[in-house]
This record gives structure tokens, sequence and C-alpha cells, in this order.
């Protein structure tokens, strides 16, 4: 090996290397979108669509010799001051029928708040074919002081939904949006 | 037992006999309990036939290196040989471990799916982690409250003498009734928890926003306590899980005497969580379109 | 030979004197003994750490520090030994043997080499000093898992900053090796002659440089999350805190390996040596180091069977975890081939690495129980991991560091190590890490959740025996720092080969190496 190869070489796989480094730093940040198609795609952590689903865009026919249980359940994150429940407990759908319940909420302060409900479908599986078509988690809530709201959401389960799936629970968490907002 | 001779097994040179009078004497627990549910007993068995293997290929394994310790050494005048490659015994160390490991995977399969299969429950309660305490929802009966530790801060100070169940006491445990297949959400309020109870065989994470199912069917009465498996701050040692598993005959008569002790305080303080849940009523089902 | 070295031996043919060799150290000599000397600082302090953890847990109650503290010890006690210890150990370790062990004369990047070291003093006393900031120190466990570690008082940022620098400092240790290792290898030292460290350090190299930037990644992210509003891990912005435990464990498995895969090059070393009898199976090592690097890229779920995953994964992070055993297996199997039908003698080094070979496989026996999905509901989180992955990081990789540094500290000093003192170091650590990890696995069986300050009063028993091992161990680290320099000033002269059995470019060179090992590349056949 002559003299400047050997250097010339080094700083040569240097910059490989760093060029390595740099697209996995990337990668970290890459990870945040490709999570959120994984999941939309197989229901990884159970979060369904953030978007109503038109009623034009659903298709399969209503299946009437299935029945699913879909159970609401609601929940408050600790900085919140709502009271927040289900309507009703639980439904017995039918795959590709529409469905009305809703949920209710109250402002426990005298002050007016703003609020956003994140869903979260359990099993994950079932939550890519959880379709609404109006939700309350779609935008932010906002609340008068003391206002309680009958909050509707609109939904349908796809006759795709897997065969071994036969209970479903969606369940909403509120959180208080600060002011700042994001 | 089991576990002790292991141990003595393992290290027939490190004098772990001292283990075994101790735990003669203090009856001390060594292995993961059995459990009282269906789910637990196949957790256990898979448990113990993973260490059973892996104690018979350390054996082999350690006994082998023992042996030629022994024998092998200069002082003894060994010669070193010169061997040191050989495809086949490269592929059989290869292929003989991978079998076995196939052998392990079947019944690890068959009691994963069976611990993911939540179908059919026969009641459904919510549990969510909060720092520091938890909160039972009981879906169908509108029943809520919260449980915290009810140890008291002299016995953790060392100021008073401890109680036989210190740290795993609560002010009002999870009542549920034994034969029936109950299905657990679980979800948290701030940070991440996780509800571990090892008689019932698992663990859950409690993750806020997110709802996360597993379910249990208790065989047999008794207290069943467990405690938060995820660290969630100062606090995180103290939030202790109670389950009081009954017979369904007393569940029924705890739940009425929830329900009437509800009814009765309904418009004063209500000690239960923020979020309590409308009692279950013949669902509605009313087509949008 | 480059240019580049040829200048740098031209100007620093004798070591300048006093701090300045240290603070403008190009030399690989001078930098490995930085790092080795750092690290040992490192595991002292980290070690308090964990006898300050051991006294609390000592008996039921709170004796000695509130739980906040106790959150704060465990946490920086693995920042501390996780990348202030083992790490620049086996970097240490690297900077010293790899150019004399492939013939060379230096490190390929050498001013860079100064600056990999000198980023961690800079980037540990950051972190250390959190402790006495308002708040403390971080106390969310190493693992940094949100929402929780966004609780953090002022030490947040301090944190994020310090896990960038220790990033930094060991991507750009990395490059150097790697680039060492393509370019300086002396003429005839193919890759397969590469001496197994040397290979075991090449892929974690490659590890490093593919996991760390990850990791910087996912902890901009948190501090995003903390100051700028954005909501990658909170569910009310449309974010998920999981997501931050699969950007962390992605990176954390093969953190695993990179604290491991050097330990196995360092043991491959020395039982050749003390049996003397060649490596059996070196190529088959060389697959086998490989296999599990790569594997380490598709199991980081088992780190988190208990959030919830849909079934498929379950199985699929199940399946390929338990694979792993095969080709860790290989390794065990091929030391203990090596060993067989040789001429042993037990000198420490060999006392450790024989050690090693059967607690790192205790180790991972659990390893594999806990890659069980099923079973692993229970042992989650709880004091059956801490007792499974100390014993592959202290019994493990620790150990062969121990190992190493009685192995090569003649050949570095030009001074025998005491063996006496050596021998009565082994048996008081192997000792005391036994009575001290043992016990634990039975704690977790039996429902004992980890980081927790106060327990049980079923738990009290193996807690107090296992304090009692604790402070076995680590005191008698002191001994080791004792016998360390001892040889440095005095002893014995050693030999250039040291050991009878030993082979390798290392061993032909003077004891102690001369400032520039290789100045002339030697010819290998």
């Amino acid at each position: 090996m002559t003299a400047p190869t050997t250097s010339q070489a080094n700083r040569r796989t240097l910059r490989r290397l760093l060029l390595i480094a740099a697209p996995m730093f990337g990668f970290g940040f890459a990870v945040a979108p490709l999570y959120s198609v994984i999941c939309s795609l197989t229901g990884l952590n159970g979060r369904t669509s953030d978007r109503p689903v038109a009623v034009a865009e659903v298709q399969g026919e209503v299946d009437k010799t299935r029945t699913v249980t879909v159970e609401f359940v609601a929940n408050v994150n600790e900085s919140a001051p709502w009271e927040f429940a289900p309507k009703v407990v639980r439904m017995e759908v039918h795959p590709g029928q529409f469905y009305r319940t809703s949920f209710i909420a109250q402002n426990l302060t005298g002050a007016p708040l703003v609020g956003q409900a994140v869903p979260s479908v359990t099993p994950g599986p079932a939550a890519p074919h959880f379709q609404k078509i109006e939700c309350f988690c779609f935008s932010r809530q906002a609340f008068k002081p003391h206002e309680s709201k009958d909050m509707p959401v609109v939904f349908r389960l796809d006759p795709s939904t897997p065969a071994d799936i036969s209970t479903v629970t969606l369940s909403y968490t509120f959180f208080k949006v600060e002011d700042k907002g994001s | 037992m089991l576990a002790n001779l292991l141990a003595r097994m393992r290290y027939p040179a490190l004098g772990l006999g001292l283990l075994w009078s101790l735990s003669a004497a203090a009856d001390l627990k060594l292995n993961m309990p059995e459990g009282v549910t269906t789910i637990s007993h196949q957790i256990y068995d898979l448990h113990m036939t993973i260490l059973w293997i892996c104690v018979a290929i350390g054996v082999g394994v350690f006994g082998t290196m023992f042996y030629s310790i022994y024998y092998h050494r200069k002082s003894k005048g060994a010669v070193p040989a010169h061997f040191h490659e050989s495809t086949t015994v490269e592929i059989v160390w290869t292929v003989v471990p991978m079998l076995i490991l196939i052998f392990m995977a079947v019944p690890a399969t068959r009691t994963l799916i069976n611990l993911e299969d939540v179908s059919k429950p026969d009641l459904t309660i919510k549990v969510t982690g909060y720092q520091w305490k938890w909160s039972y929802d009981y879906l169908d009966e509108g029943i809520s409250f919260f449980s915290t530790l009810s140890t008291p801060a002299e016995q953790i100070n060392n100021l008073a003498p401890k109680d036989k169940d210190y740290l795993l006491e609560v002010d009002n445990p999870l009542v549920v009734p034994v034969g029936k297949k109950i299905r657990i959400l679980t979800t948290a309020a701030d940070v991440i928890h996780s509800w571990w109870v090892p008689s019932l065989g698992w663990k859950r994470d409690a993750i806020p926003g997110f709802i996360n199912e597993s379910w249990a069917l208790i065989e047999k009465p008794g207290v069943y306590r467990g405690q938060c498996a995820e660290l969630c701050g100062k606090d995180h040692g103290y939030m202790p899980i109670v389950v009081v598993a009954k017979t369904q005959e007393e569940y029924r008569q705890w739940v009425e005497s929830k329900k009437a002790a509800k009814t009765a305080s309904l418009g004063s303080d209500n000690p239960g969580p923020a979020m309590t849940n409308a009692p279950g009523q013949p669902a509605p089902v009313t087509a949008a379109q | 030979m480059s240019t580049a070295t040829h200048v740098h031996v031209e100007h620093h043919d004798a070591p300048p004197r006093g701090i300045w060799r240290w603070l403008s150290a190009t030399n690989h000599k001078d930098i490995g003994t930085l790092y080795l000397v750092f690290s040992l600082i490192m595991f002292l302090i980290g070690g308090c750490m964990a006898l300050i953890i051991r006294a609390e847990l000592f008996q039921p109650g709170l004796q000695f520090v509130t739980p906040q503290f106790f959150n704060q010890m465990t946490t920086m006690h693995a920042l501390v030994m996780v990348f202030g210890a083992v790490m620049p150990a086996f970097t240490g370790l690297a900077n010293w043997l790899i150019p004399m062990m492939i013939g060379a004369p230096d490190m390929a990047l050498p001013r860079m080499n100064n600056w990999s070291f000198w980023i961690l003093p800079f980037a540990f006393t950051l972190l250390l000093s959190t402790l006495f900031m308002q708040g403390g120190g971080p106390a969310g466990g190493w693992t940094l898992y949100p929402p929780l570690v966004l609780q953090t008082g002022n030490a947040f940022p301090f944190v994020i900053l310090s896990v960038h620098m220790m990033g930094i400092s060991s991507i750009m240790g990395a490059i150097n090796v790697i680039a060492t290792i393509l370019n300086m290898r002396a003429p005839g030292m193919t890759l397969m002659k590469m001496p197994l460290f040397v290979w075991t350090w090449l892929i974690t190299a490659y590890l490093l440089i593919a996991v760390m930037p990850v990791l910087a990644g996912g902890v901009t992210m948190l501090l995003t999350d903390k100051f700028f509003g954005t909501s990658f891990f909170n569910a009310a912005g449309g974010g998920d805190p999981v997501m931050f435990q699969h950007i962390f464990w992605f990176f954390g498995h093969p953190e695993v390996y990179i604290m491991i895969l050097p330990a196995f090059g360092v043991i491959s070393m020395i039982i050749p040596t003390f049996a003397r009898k060649p490596l059996f199976g070196y190529s088959s090592m060389v697959y086998a180091t490989a296999s599990i690097a790569f594997l380490s890229f598709i199991v980081w779920g088992h780190h988190m069977f208990t959030v919830g995953m849909p079934l498929a994964g379950e199985l699929f992070f199940m399946y390929a975890t338990m694979i792993i055993a095969v080709p860790t297996g290989v390794k065990v199997f091929n030391w203990v081939s090596t060993m067989w039908k040789g001429s042993m003698t037990f000198e420490t080094p060999m006392l450790f690495a024989i050690a090693f070979v059967i607690l790192f496989t205790i180790g991972g026996f659990s390893g594999l129980m806990l890659a069980i999905a099923p079973a692993d509901f229970q042992y989650q989180d709880t004091y059956f991991v801490v007792a499974h992955f100390h014993y592959v990081l202290v019994t493990g990789a620790v150990f062969s560091l121990m190992a190493a540094a009685y192995y090569w500290l003649p050949k570095w000093t030009g001074h025998m190590y005491d063996e006496k003192l050596g021998k009565i170091h082994f048996w008081l650590s192997v000792i005391g890490v036994n009575i001290l990890f043992f016990p634990q696995h039975f704690l977790g069986l039996a429902g004992m959740p980890r980081r927790i300050p106060d327990y049980a009063l079923q738990f009290a028993e193996f807690n107090a025996l296992s304090s009692i091992g604790a402070y076995i161990y680590g005191f008698s680290q002191l001994l080791f720092v004792y016998i360390v320099i001892k040889t440095i000033r005095s002893g014995e002269k050693a030999t250039d080969q040291v050991w009878e059995g030993a082979r390798g470019l290392e061993w032909t060179l003077s004891s102690p190496p001369p400032y520039h090992s290789f100045t002339t590349a030697p010819e290998v056949h």
C-alpha cells in the first residue's frame, strides 16, 4: 500500500459510514409516519382513522347473519376536568349496518374548556374495520362553563371485519387541550 | 424445591446449599405461582417445561466442560490436540437446537393463542391506572371505585410493625366471581402502568389514550395480590392490586350491596372516579340512515 | 504506510509530558488508556449507585432514601453502566488492541479518536450534574418511556443532550474502528485471518452506526414533545407513547449485542490461549456473530410483549427471539470444544473466561425463557428480568472485561499482575455476584416487580441475601483497582509473549509495546 492511499481510504470510509449514520438518524423520525401507516393497515395500536368515512365510499352488504358486540368505554385523562360517559354500554351490531350512539360529557369547571377525545379500539385488528362517518373525536370540542353535551358517533363495522372478532370495544379518552395549541 | 434442586445442580461449587436451608426454614417462594386461572396453569406448565429443557442442556454443556476442565489440564499432563473445526458437528449443533426450539414453540404458540382469545366474556371490568392508584369500573353494573394502598405510612417508615400483607393491601379490592370469563380492559389516565396479579397468569400495560384487553377465568375463591409492574413515578411501588374472587352467589350479593350503597349516596359526595358509566340499559339500536 | 501516520510518527515519537499528553492524545494506546480509566471510574460511580439501591432493598420499609431518589438511582445506575462503563471499556480495548492485532501503527483517524473520547467526560459530567438540579436527576428509568419521562424536572434537556453526546462519541469511535479494520490491516491479514476480537468489534461497530442515530432521533422527538408542542408520543395530539418503545427497542436490542459481541471476541481470544489449542470453529464463530447481529434488528418487540400487540406480532417476535438461541448456542459449544482435549491452565483471565461461559449461558437460558411470549407475561418487568440482564451484562460483559484486563495488562504495562491477588479477586467476584443475582430469579418468579424501593415481606429473605452479595461483589472490585495500580507501578517483568499459549500479532511486540505499534507492517501468512 502506498502512503496516500490509506489516508484517502480512511476518509472515504469515514464519508461512507456517515452516509449510513445520517439516514439512520432520519429513520428515527421516519418511524413516526411509518408507524401510522402500519397501524392504520393492521390496527397495531388500535387507533381508528381520524377522518370520517364518506357514506358513498363504504363497501359491502349488511351481514344480517352475523352479530358483533360493540362496547363503549369512556375515560378522562387526569388533567381533564370532565365527566364523560357513554349513553349505552353496549350494542349488538350487524357488520355493514350504520348505527348511532352518543357520549355525554360535562365540563365540571366554571371556566370554558376545550377537549379532544382520542379513540382506541380493542382488539387492534378490528380498528381498520371500524368506520365512523360522524364523531366528536374528529375535532376539538369547546365547552362553556358547566356545559353538558351529548356528542354523537355514527359508525359501522365493515363486513370485512375478521370473523374471529366477536366483541369490539371502542374507548374514548378525553384530553384537555392546552391554550398554546399544537 | 424444584428450583432449589436446580440451583444446586447448576452450582455445585457455589454452596447454594445455603439457599436450601434458608428456604426450608422460611418456606420461601422460589418459583412462579401456579395460579388460579385456566390460563395460568398453562403458563406455569410452559414455564416448567422450558426450565427443565434449559436445565438438561445446562447439565450436558457444563458437565462436558467440567469434565474437560478436570481431565484436560496441563497439571495432569494433558497434551493439546490439534483439531479446530468440523463442519459436521457445527451442522449438528445448529440443527439439534433448532429442533428443540420447535418443540418449545408448539406449546408456547398454543398457550399464546388461548391467552389472546378474549371472545365471549361473561363480564367486563375496566381497570384504569393513575399515579398512584387503580380504579375499577364494572361496565354492566355501573359500579366504579378507586383502589388505593391501605398500608399505613408508619409501617413504611418503620415506626410500626409491618402487617402480613405489608404493601399488598388496599382499601377497596377488586371483587370478581369465580367460574366466569372476566374480560379486563386496561387503560391509564396519566403515564403507563401495568396491571399484574401473578395468580392470574399475566400482566397487561395500561397506556393513556389506548385500551388493552385480557381475560381471566378464576377457578377458586380467594384473595390474590399483585402490583403495578411498569415504572410510573415516585410511588410506583405503592399501588398494589388485590383481587377477591367470590363464589357467584356471594359476588351477586356484593354487587347488590354496592349498588344499594351507590343509590343511597347519590347526590352526596360520590367517592367514585369522575368518569362513571351510565348503568347498562338494553341497547337501543338505531340505524343512522 | 500512510502519510498521515508517518507525519504523526515524526511529531509524536515520544509522548508529550503531563496533562497535555492526555488532552491532545491521538495515539491509540493513550486513548485506549483514557477510555479504560474513564470506564473504570464510571464503573465505580455506577457501582456506588447500585450499592445505594441494594442498601435500601436490604430490608422492607424505607430506610435510607426517598422513592424519588431511589428511582433516580436505578435510572442513573443503568445509564452510567451502559453508556459510561461497559461501552467505553470495550472501545478502550478496541483502541488498544485492534491496531496491534491487525499489524497497524495506529487507529485510522487519530484526531477524531481524540474527540470521540473527550466528549465522554463532558457528557457524563452533564448527566451526573442533574442529580444536583431542582427536581433531581432523571427518574423514569433508562428506557426513558414517555409520558413518564416528560415529568422529569429541570434535568430533562440535560439528560437528552448527554445522551446525544454519548451517541456521537460512540458513532465516531465505531467509524474509527471500521476504518482501521478495513484499511489498515497488515499485508496478508485477510478478513478471515483476523482475530475474533477484531471480527466481533467490526460487526459491533456497524451495529453502533446503525442504531445510535435511531436513539438520537427518538430522544430528539421526546425533546420536541416536551418543549416545542409536537405530539409524537402524546395520544392527545394523535401520537402514541408505545411508538417510543418501538423506537427505543429498535435501538435497545442491538445495543444489548453491542455490549456482548466484543465480550464474545475477548473470550474467543482467551480460551484458546489457556487451552493451548486453536479456537474451535473459527469461521462458524464469525458467521454466528454476524447472524446474532442481524437477528438483533428484528426482535425488539420481545421487550414489549405486554403493551398489547396483535397475536401475529407476538408470534413473530417470539419465534425470531428464540432463533437467537441457535447462533449463541453455537458459540458456547465452540468454546467448550476449544477446551476439550486441550492442555488447560487456570490463570485469572481463564478463570474469568470460564465463569463467563457458565454464567453467560445461564443468562442465555433465562433469555430463552423470556422469549416465550406467554410466560413473558409473567416475567416481564420483574426481578427475573433484572437477574437475566445482570447475568448477561455483569457476569457476561463485565466479566469478559475483567478477563481482558488481566489477560492484556502484562502486555500493556510490561509487568505481570499479582496472580494470587487476581485469583482472590476472581473468587470474591464470582461468589459475590452469584449471591447478588441468583436469588433475584426467585424474587421475580415469586412476583416482585422491578424498580420498587420497598417490597412485601415475602421477598425479604432473598433481598437481604442479594444485598449481602452486592456488597461482597462491590467491595471486591476495589481489590481490582488496587491490582491494576500495583501492576502499572511494579511487578515482575512480563515477557513479550506473556502467556505460553498466546498467539497473534500483539504478542510479537515488546511488553510494553512501542508507542507506535507496527511502524513497518508485519507479514501475515
